[in-house]
């Protein structure tokens, strides 16, 4: 299928921006506060870009978004998304399949062990993109199963504990919580299948 | 020439304070480059502002980084790979208290040590 690149800019920079709140308020609860704001900032940035990205074909463009969340996000969510976007941009084909979005998927979950130092089971953003990366590879998803997974795989975070960032201070008082990050993580994935199902 | 030193810090004031403790120990004798903050000013770390940083301190014996916490770290890696690889061979984070790392590293640098001995002194602040 064709990427419509500026359809899915767009919802993604307008779903973050209007979960900002939702997710500082998650990350109050067992980070520092900032996450909602972060991402907020990265989208902005994102969007001011927006005419520049669009000129490049699908892989630069995703990798200049990226590069743009690295320098603009201000938290460790930065480097992290960065490197989600600046993987897919170099490993999806053009026209890909769900399964080619999964093998991609799949290379920045790799990409973002590495650069978290973290696994799936941490409590991170890894719980809900480990999961639906793996499912989108299998061939077998859809739309609906692919965003059903990311949901249920973001609540699952909840009766974690956390190994992993600013959360892992708390050791067991992290448990009980949503990790903001597999919940931005979950609205990404969200927003990308409603994109591609043309609900946007 | 003398190793480097760069400060991470989430807060500009915490980055600021550990650079002052730094030149009151040497002076302006070890180069030293810091910084805090995100992009807008608010606690937060910066990959341009670290790039910066390391600009200014830089010195062909070697930079060592000091960080605060989690962010800061991601951030300077992040910053580091985006540097040429013949710069990033030079470049080493320390896992070590920011404030007592910081003195301590520019103390070693200061010395003379190479920058395996600028981290090896900072890190033996830290429990093994």
């Amino acid at each position: 299928m064709a990427l419509p690149l500026d359809t899915l800019l767009d919802t993604l920079s307008a779903r973050i921006i209007a979960a900002a709140e939702e997710l500082t308020e998650l990350d109050s609860a067992i980070g520092d506060a900032d996450h909602g704001l972060n991402m907020k900032r990265g989208f902005e940035a994102v969007q001011a870009e927006r005419t520049n990205i669009l000129a490049k074909p699908t892989g630069e463009a995703l990798k200049t978004v990226g590069m743009t969340l690295v320098m603009k996000v201000g938290g460790a969510s930065g480097p992290l998304y960065g490197t989600l976007f600046m993987t897919l941009g170099k490993e999806l084909p053009e026209d890909p399949t769900l399964a080619d979005i999964g093998r991609a998927l799949q290379a920045s979950v790799v990409a973002l062990k590495a650069r978290g130092k973290a696994e799936v089971g941490n409590k991170t953003m890894l719980d809900v993109l480990g999961p639906v990366a793996a499912h989108l590879e299998s061939g077998t998803a859809s739309l609906d199963s692919v965003r059903a997974l990311a949901t249920a795989s973001a609540r699952a975070t909840i009766p974690m504990k956390a190994i992993r960032g600013r959360a892992s201070f708390l050791g067991d008082r992290s448990i009980g919580h949503m990790d903001p990050g597999a919940r931005s993580s979950e609205i990404l994935i969200t927003a990308v299948c409603d994109v591609l199902e043309g609900k946007s | 020439m003398t190793v480097g030193i760069v400060i991470v810090s989430h807060s500009p004031d915490v980055a600021k304070g550990a650079a002052d403790m730094v030149r009151q120990m040497v002076g302006n004798d070890v180069p030293l480059g810091f910084c805090g903050g995100n992009p807008d000013g608010g606690l937060g770390t910066s990959v341009e502002k670290i790039l910066a940083a390391i600009d200014a301190a830089w010195s062909e014996d070697g930079i060592a980084i000091l960080v605060d916490l989690g962010g800061a770290e991601t951030n300077s890696e992040m910053a580091i790979e985006m540097l040429p690889e013949e710069k990033q061979k030079k470049i080493v984070i320390c896992n070590a208290p920011v404030v007592e790392g910081a003195v301590m590293a520019a103390t070693e640098a200061w010395g003379g040590g190479s920058l395996a001995d600028v981290k090896r002194t900072a890190e033996e602040l830290s429990p093994q």
